[in-house]
Parts: C-alpha cells; sequence; structure tokens
C-alpha cells in the first residue's frame, strides 16, 4: 500500500470509509511528518493531541456507521485563524501566548466535518507578504530546491506560506489558507500544489485575524482540484456573524467537477504580457491555452483595460484597512503590552505596538494611515475606490465574452529567502497577476503546471465570475489532467 | 418682538446656537453585537467578543437599533436616506477597544427635517419658531474610563462599549438659551413619545454637545465653539449663557474666538478650553469595510411609519380643537407622553361610564388632573407613573360629580381618602352616608332654620348687604354636612329670602 502520507484527501476519505486504515493510523502518519519537518519551520504550534483526538472519534463514528465527510482526514490550519484554546499569533510577537475562548466559523465548519487539526501553520505576520519572511516565528523553508545544486534557501510563498510548504512537504494533505491579494495562490504556486480562493463572502470572516476586511477571503490549499472542491465545501456557508457572509446554499463543488470544457470560452487578457515575463512563464501560459483548448475550449483574447492600475490600488486600500483593522492591538484587553516605568496610555500604546508589531506590518500601517488622512485621503483612498470599482466592470465586461479567464499565477518561480527583503516594490510585484481578482471579489485558483527552468514548480491561474467556483474547479481540472504534474520536492529535511 | 440680546461696550450682540445631541437608543441589544444594555449593572457584565475587540471579531447591525433611528427620523419629518453607510472614526483611547468608532459621517441614515419650539413669553421666545435638524446618524458608544478605583491605574468599563446611540444635529437656528432649552426639551419629549430614547439626561441617556457663537445682529456667523457633552437642560441653557458672554468679552477686549473644544464645569456653570482646531484628531474616517452599505425598503420605512404614535404637537392641537382645552392646559397635557397617556386613560373611561362623548368630559378631567391629582402627587412626592389613584378610579369620581351624586366639594373629601385607601370612590360615598341630598323638604327645613337662627343677618341682607347670601349658603351646607345639593339650596334659598 501506498505511504499514508502520500494520500490526498480524497484517498484519505475513501480508503479509511473502505477500512484501508484507520483514522488514529493516519494522524500517527502524519503527526509523524510534522514532528520529523522541524527545519522547514511551517508550523507556530504543533496540536498532535488534536489530530489524534479528532481521528479516535472518526473511528468511534466509523464503527457506529455515522461518518462525516471529513471523517479520518487531519488538517493544518493557518494561524490567522482563532482556534478555542489554541495559541492564535497570525505570526506576530503582539499576540504571541494569546489562546481566543472561542472558535473561528471556517475551523469549526472543519471540525464539525470530521477534520483533525495537526497545528497552527506559520505566516507572513497579519498576512502581509509574499515571502513569509514577516513572521515573527522565523521564515518558512520551501521543501523545493533549485536544480541548480546550490542550497538556496527558497521562499514558500506568503503569506500562507506554511500550509503551502506543508502540504508540498506532505505534512499534511491539506490546510486552511487566505487570501487578500494572493496569499492563497501564490504560495501554491510557488510550491507546486493547489488552491483556490473562493468569492468573497463563500467563508465567514467571523474569527479570523483581519488584515484587509474588503478583501480577505479564507480558501483551501491542498494536492489537486478535487481536494480544493472537498475542503471548500466544508469551508463555505453563510454565517449571520459577518455582515459581508453571503447568504447562498454551498454547491455541491466535488459532484459538479468535469475537466470536459466543450462550448466553454475561455479569456486571455491581452495587459498580462507584461514587459520582462521571463520566458518559461510565457511558455507555461501558451501550453495552458493548448491544454485547455484540447479540452474542448475556445481561446479568446479579451482586454482588461485596468490591470495595470491594480497594484498601487491595491497597496492603498489594503493598508488603508489594516491601519484600522490593527488599532485594537494596542496592549488594554490582551496580547502583548508593554508598559515602561513611568509610563502614561500614550507611552504604552507607543512602546506596544513598536515592539509587537515587525517592519512590514508598521510600513502597512503607516502607508494606510496616510492615505487615509486630512489632505490625502481623495487623492488616494477615493481615487483608489474608484479605480477598484473600474477594475470590477473590466472582468464583468469580459466575462460577458468568456467563461473563465486563463493567466499565470506570479510572474516568477519561488525567489530565494532574503532576495527581495531589501526592497519592498519588487516583492509588493508577485503579487500583479492576483491582485486583480481580489480587489474584484472573484474566485480565483492556482494549479501546478509545470517546472521552470531551475526545476521550480510553476502555476497557471483561473478566475471565474463571481460565485462560479464550478467554472473556475473544472477549467483547473482540465489543466491537471493534461499537465500531468507529479513533480514533488525532494526531502532533505 | 422681544429678542435675547447681549448688551456689550460696543452694542447689542446676538448668539448663535446649534446643539449636537447624542441620545441612546431604547433597545435591548448594542448596536453591532447581540450583548445586552441595561444601566447600572456590575462593570464589565454586558460585553460581547465584538465589543471587547477580540481578533476576529465582526460587527453586525442591530435592525431594532436601525428602526428606532429611523422611527425618530419620520417624528421630526426628516427625509429617510434609503441609502446610507457605516464609517469608521479612528482615534486611540482605552475605553475604545477597536481602536474606532463606528459612525456614519458621509451618508447618514436621517437627513434634512425639524421641528417646532413653542412661543413662551416668559421665557422671552417670542414665537413659535421651526428649529432646522440636519441629519441624524447612529453610531457606537465607547466605554467608560474609572480613575477612582486604585491609587496608580485606571480602570476600563466596557458596558456601555457598543450601544446605540443616535446623533441629532440640529442647524444653528436657536438665538437664545431660552429657545435652546425649549429645543432640548421638545426634542426629548418626541423622543419619549417614539420610545426611541428614554431621554433620561441624569444616567447618560441623553447629552447634548453645545456649539455657541456670537454676531453683532445681521452680521456672518462668527467662530463657534463646541462645549462637549452637557447633560441637562439647565447646564445646556447656563453653559450657553456663559460662554456667549465669554466671547462677547474676548472680543469686546480685542480678542479673536478660537475654534476649540470646550468642557462645562457645572458646579461653576463656567466652560472651559479641552482642546483647540490645531490639536483636533485627524480621524481618518473610511466607509467600514466591515459593513455593507444599510438598504432600506419602502415597507420597512412604511412600517415605521406605521408604528408611530400620534406625537405631541398633533395631540396638542387635538385637544384644543376636538376636546375644547385651553391653550395651556393642552400644552401641559402633552408636554410628557406619561401625562398624556394618563389623561386619555382617564378621558376613555370617563366618556364610557357617563355614556357621553370625550369633549364633554374632556375640560373636567383636564381640571381635575392638573389641579386635584396634580396637587395631591406633588404634595406626596409621586408622579402619575406611581399615581395611588388610577385613571379609572379618577373617572369613577369625576362621574359621581358629574351626575350629582356627590358635590365639587364632596369630592375633595373622597379624592382624599382615595389617595390612603385605594378604594372606589362609589364604595367609600356609600359607606361613609356622603351621597348629595336633592330632598326639597329636608332643605327647606334646614334653610328656615338658618334664616330663623340669624334673624339680624337676614335684616341686614333685607338692607342690602346681599353679600351675606354666601354666608347663608355657607351654613346650610354646613349645617347639612355638605351634602345638600348647591342648587337647589341657592334656589330654596333666594325663595326665602324673598
Amino acid at each position: 500500500m501506498a505511504v499514508l502520507t502520500d494520500l490526498t484527501v480524497a484517498q484519505i476519505r475513501d480508503g479509511f470509509r473502505a477500512g484501508d486504515f484507520s483514522a488514529r493510523e493516519m494522524a500517527e502518519a502524519f503527526n509523524a511528518n510534522v514532528a520529523a519537518a522541524k527545519a522547514l519551520n511551517a508550523f507556530i504550534v504543533e496540536t498532535p493531541e488534536h489530530a489524534l483526538a479528532a481521528a479516535d472519534q472518526a473511528d468511534k463514528d466509523r464503527a457506529a456507521g455515522s461518518l462525516k465527510p471529513l471523517s479520518g482526514v487531519p488538517i493544518g490550519m493557518k494561524d490567522l485563524f482563532c482556534t478555542q484554546g489554541v495559541q492564535t499569533t497570525a505570526a506576530s510577537h503582539m499576540l504571541e501566548g494569546f489562546k481566543p475562548t472561542y472558535e473561528s466559523f471556517v475551523s469549526q465548519k472543519l471540525w464539525d466535518a470530521g477534520a483533525g487539526m495537526l497545528g497552527k501553520l506559520n505566516l507572513d505576520q497579519f498576512a502581509m507578504g509574499s515571502s513569509n519572511e514577516t513572521s515573527y516565528f522565523g521564515n518558512v523553508i520551501s521543501p523545493w530546491r533549485r536544480n541548480d545544486g546550490g542550497n538556496a534557501a527558497l521562499a514558500p510563498g506568503g503569506s500562507s506560506g506554511g500550509s503551502s510548504a506543508a502540504i508540498a512537504a506532505r505534512l499534511c494533505p491539506a490546510a486552511t489558507g487566505t487570501d487578500t491579494g494572493g496569499s492563497i495562490r501564490q504560495p501554491a504556486a510557488f510550491t507546486g500544489i493547489t488552491g483556490i480562493k473562493p468569492t468573497y463572502g463563500r467563508c465567514s470572516r467571523w474569527g479570523v485575524v483581519a488584515f484587509a476586511s474588503s478583501l480577505d477571503q479564507a480558501g483551501p490549499m491542498a494536492r489537486d482540484v478535487r481536494d480544493c472542491a472537498i475542503m471548500l465545501e466544508n469551508m463555505a456557508g453563510f454565517d449571520p456573524r459577518d455582515a459581508t457572509s453571503l447568504d447562498l446554499p454551498v454547491p455541491q463543488w466535488e459532484a459538479g467537477l468535469s475537466g470536459d470544457l466543450k462550448g466553454k470560452k475561455v479569456g486571455i487578457p491581452k495587459e498580462y504580457r507584461v514587459d520582462g515575463m521571463p520566458a518559461d512563464i510565457e511558455a507555461l501560459w501558451n501550453r495552458g491555452m493548448a491544454w485547455l483548448k484540447d479540452a474542448g475550449a475556445e481561446i479568446v483574447e479579451v482586454s482588461l483595460p485596468h490591470t495595470r492600475y491594480a497594484l498601487p490600488t491595491y497597496y492603498i486600500i489594503a493598508p488603508a484597512e489594516a491601519s484600522s483593522n490593527l488599532a485594537r492591538y494596542d496592549g488594554v484587553r490582551y496580547g502583548l503590552r508593554d508598559l515602561p516605568d513611568g509610563a502614561n496610555l500614550q507611552d504604552m500604546y507607543a512602546a506596544t505596538r513598536a515592539a509587537g508589531f515587525g517592519p512590514e506590518v508598521k510600513r502597512r500601517i503607516i502607508i494606510g494611515t496616510y492615505v487615509l488622512s486630512a489632505g490625502y485621503y481623495d487623492a488616494y483612498f477615493t481615487q483608489a475606490c474608484k479605480v477598484r470599482a473600474l477594475i470590477a466592470r473590466d472582468f464583468e465586461e469580459a466575462f460577458k465574452r468568456c467563461d473563465v479567464l486563463l493567466t499565470p499565477t506570479a510572474p516568477s518561480a519561488a525567489f530565494a529567502l532574503g532576495e527581495k527583503q531589501a526592497d519592498p516594490l519588487a516583492m509588493y510585484l508577485n503579487d500583479v497577476f492576483t491582485v486583480p481578482a481580489s480587489l474584484a471579489g472573484l474566485p480565483a485558483m492556482s494549479v501546478p503546471a509545470g517546472l521552470s527552468g531551475e526545476g521550480l514548480p510553476l502555476g497557471l491561474q483561473i478566475i471565474g465570475p463571481a460565485l462560479d467556483e464550478q467554472a473556475v474547479l473544472n477549467a483547473g481540472l482540465a489543466i491537471e489532467e493534461r499537465a500531468g504534474f507529479t513533480a514533488r520536492a525532494e526531502k532533505w529535511w | 418682538m422681544s429678542s435675547y440680546r447681549i448688551q456689550g461696550a460696543t452694542g447689542e450682540w446676538e448668539v448663535v446656537i446649534g446643539l449636537e445631541v447624542h441620545a441612546q437608543v431604547v433597545s435591548n441589544a448594542k448596536l453591532f453585537s447581540g450583548a445586552a444594555t441595561a444601566f447600572g449593572a456590575e462593570p464589565n457584565t454586558q460585553v460581547s467578543l465584538v465589543d471587547a475587540a477580540m481578533p476576529g471579531m465582526l460587527p453586525v447591525p442591530n435592525r431594532e437599533c436601525i428602526r428606532q433611528a429611523v422611527r425618530t427620523g419620520l417624528a421630526i419629518n426628516a427625509q429617510i436616506n434609503r441609502w446610507s453607510r457605516f464609517d469608521r472614526k479612528n482615534y486611540f483611547y482605552a475605553d475604545l477597544p477597536q481602536g474606532y468608532q463606528i459612525s456614519q459621517l458621509y451618508h447618514p441614515l436621517v437627513g434634512e427635517g425639524s421641528l417646532a419650539i413653542e412661543a413662551d413669553e416668559k421665557a422671552g421666545i417670542a414665537q413659535d419658531k421651526q428649529i432646522g435638524i440636519e441629519r441624524i446618524h447612529v453610531e457606537q458608544d465607547a466605554g467608560k474610563l474609572m480613575h477612582d478605583q486604585h491609587p496608580t491605574r485606571s480602570y476600563v468599563d466596557l458596558n456601555r462599549s457598543g450601544v446605540a446611540l443616535m446623533e441629532i444635529v440640529s442647524r444653528p437656528d436657536m438665538r437664545s438659551p431660552a429657545e435652546a432649552g425649549a429645543y432640548l426639551r421638545k426634542l426629548r419629549a418626541i423622543l419619549r413619545y417614539v420610545g426611541s430614547c428614554d431621554g433620561n439626561m441624569e444616567e447618560g441617556s441623553m447629552r447634548a454637545d453645545v456649539n455657541v457663537s456670537v454676531r453683532k445682529p445681521g452680521d456672518e456667523f462668527g467662530t463657534r465653539t463646541e462645549t462637549k457633552n452637557v447633560n441637562s437642560v439647565r447646564f445646556v441653557m447656563q453653559a450657553i449663557e456663559y460662554e456667549a458672554q465669554r466671547q462677547v468679552d474676548v472680543l469686546e477686549s480685542g480678542g479673536r474666538i478660537v475654534q476649540e473644544t470646550r468642557l462645562f464645569n457645572p458646579d461653576s456653570g463656567t466652560t472651559r478650553s479641552m482642546r483647540s482646531k490645531e490639536d483636533a484628531h485627524d480621524y481618518r474616517y473610511f466607509p467600514d469595510p466591515d459593513l455593507l452599505p444599510l438598504e432600506l425598503d419602502e415597507a420597512f420605512i412604511e412600517d415605521c411609519r406605521a408604528s408611530l404614535p400620534e406625537l405631541p404637537d398633533a395631540k396638542r392641537r387635538r385637544y384644543q380643537e376636538e376636546l375644547g382645552l385651553s391653550a395651556y392646559n393642552a400644552e401641559v397635557l402633552t408636554a410628557e407622553a406619561e401625562t398624556a397617556r394618563w389623561f386619555e386613560a382617564l378621558l376613555t373611561e370617563g366618556a364610557r361610564i357617563q355614556k357621553k362623548g370625550e369633549a364633554q368630559v374632556a375640560k373636567a378631567s383636564a381640571n381635575w388632573l392638573l389641579s386635584e391629582l396634580y396637587g395631591a402627587l406633588h404634595r406626596l412626592g409621586k408622579t402619575l407613573e406611581d399615581s395611588p389613584v388610577s385613571p379609572e378610579r379618577g373617572a369613577e369620581l369625576l362621574a359621581l360629580v358629574a351626575d350629582g351624586t356627590i358635590s365639587g366639594s364632596i369630592a375633595k373629601q373622597v379624592f382624599e381618602i382615595m389617595l390612603e385607601t385605594g378604594d372606589a370612590p362609589a364604595s367609600i360615598v356609600e359607606a361613609r352616608g356622603l351621597k348629595q341630598t336633592t330632598d326639597t323638604g329636608a332643605i327647606e327645613a334646614v334653610v328656615a332654620k338658618v334664616l330663623a337662627d340669624n334673624a339680624d343677618k337676614v335684616e341686614q341682607y333685607k338692607g342690602g348687604k346681599e353679600a351675606l347670601f354666601g354666608f347663608f349658603v355657607g351654613q346650610t351646607m354646613k349645617a347639612m354636612q355638605g351634602k345638600a345639593n348647591p342648587q337647589i339650596v341657592n334656589e330654596l334659598l333666594k325663595k326665602a329670602l324673598g
């Protein structure tokens, strides 16, 4: 029999049902992998006991004939989701030691579906970053290495870099991620896995530490499209405690999976052909078109004229919201408090926030404060909101002519840790293909589609119209079926 | 026309006043969380995870608070905005857990409206006046800091954090402390009628920010100051008086008024500077991304409208026009919702028992309520709410007078007994034999005796001292222990005295 930890979510679910193995065996196998992979630094907190308890319950449920959708499946939880009694930090010193008394909507749904938790996954601090280097708990290292014989430590992507690295290294079969400007898709692309950000409002934000409220959206990361569908079905759903939650039934995405795209049109946005795009990215994109054509789709060129404004728009709106969302971390009620001798309230705020937030978080709070301040508000924030509406309209227009869009996920393969740290703008440019769909609130997915010349995974992105996750998943499946992506990181950790 | 003017060394000054009233919305739960809102609870016992701004917690608008604000807007004939939005007002303070207050700057729920204040010669309000109301928006209250619990630390009570407030912003339409007082009293009456705020200024459920400027009559508006959080009608009037005089003094001694926030000291009746415009916070208002715009449909608004009671102005007109009450009585009876409710119960019951129209029993009812009942309540230190006599019992008493069972003076005795015992008036009259006598023979006999006993006075009367008639009436009534029908006594006396 195959190595247990090589199985996908669907295989674990089905194998467990068929009696091929016990849930406890499965949980123990993944717990062992987690324990042996400290070098990757993918987890902030390991919770083997949680995984085992869920597994034991699953074994009992199986004996009683009352299986749940994810019975027997252990998963990883991004440490942005509040988990009752388990430290939740958002990878920030500010929340070190914070144990919520409540469980986020999404994680509760997963536990209710029978899943167990292997641990809390590392991320960029407050989900701000594209390389995982902003975590207070040290950066995650990608399990992947270049084929140049060097041992350069590579970025797993961000912000959901703990999730991507853990899945790629077989520390968990699936994990939760959150995506504000690409934080599911870009790390998925960097590590050769699959991740989908659903339509804004599909997954409740209740209990997810907020970065930018109008953009934050949870989604699954896993090894293939089917697993993403299974996970998403068990994460999405209406939550009256989130005013932006969509009051719609959760579709049966797994049952609806089909890689047959006959009669479908796939749009290629011409503005995504950016200057200086690496040749292997361009080649991959062309292969993607060929695969989708092979699946029966027609390829059409479309235009998203405001694409070039997406990145600046995002880097105004997201920091603006963050500067306000992060004001609650003030040392008064929970988390870090730095109270120098003789300090007054203002001193305590300053000392606490200086000590608690990392440099990237501070940078974004300052940018956000600036763009909202008197005299600059209209020039930056108001203008950005207008452009955001135009970007959303671009997509609406494009989807009159096609069913989904195909683009690369990121402008390059994974870069080395430290390579872009000195230049925030170069780092922000990594989000250039993922940010527009976030601004428009649209479902978008990254699927692994090939390797770069350096032997590193590359992803293709599918963007769909609002609420049509099925179209995104199906196009992703069509690529998956044809790309035959089986490469995996060679174990060095 | 008399108008309020401050006499300065350089001539007359006019005061310009605008009020921002913060009214706590009556609802069982806070604006964006399910936590309760009772006043006076133990610190930090009415705090949800949302109110404490725990990580990942989100606000969800409470429909009832929105409904109350819309009903209030309708009561001041204001425009209800079908589309409004919540904004964040960002600042750091220990009583503000989120680090921002959710408010409505750009698109308030309620737009332009107005309310009327009445002429009041005594107060120097020459004529009825409409005071414009610019807007009503809803927002969260903050918590409270307690500095008296520990020698070196401050404590935070978050019970009030997140409670819904309406901010009711007037136009700068008032020109005297009296007008401002009348506006506040009228607004409070409307809020209480509507039931959207209990108007209790002592408990802080209604407080006012007072904007004052002065100018020479006919000039442009002067620079204004804003005195924060004044919590009684009297204090608001005092603050205006003080602040206006202070501004005149500053201007007349060659100074300039700076736009600033001031604090009122209720002990001294003065105001002092808190912070100037230069130190004002940059609140960085922006639309709250956790909340969708608030969109109201016609059915909701119509439902709010249908739920409104008759409001004080309409009621006052009806009391005068349909019930024939004096302007004064109508005003007093409608000034407070509770008074009008009591009066109407008295009226309904009186009309039912006496089988008459309400208009036929209205005057007697109003007079009895405002003189007899109010007098007694005042004496007992009670209010209508805890009155020992119910409207039903009051109506029974008035009916006994109306049908001649007892006289007005006996009614006063009966009422005293009712206050003490709570018994029904009919049984008091019965048990104590207080029924009025209409037996002409019996009265005639008493009249004859009174005249015989006072032959000298009869002489004087006949000699032209007609004022003695009242003496004979009094003696007759006294002899009959007040139970004689006074009309019959009058008639028989007149006859006997020829």
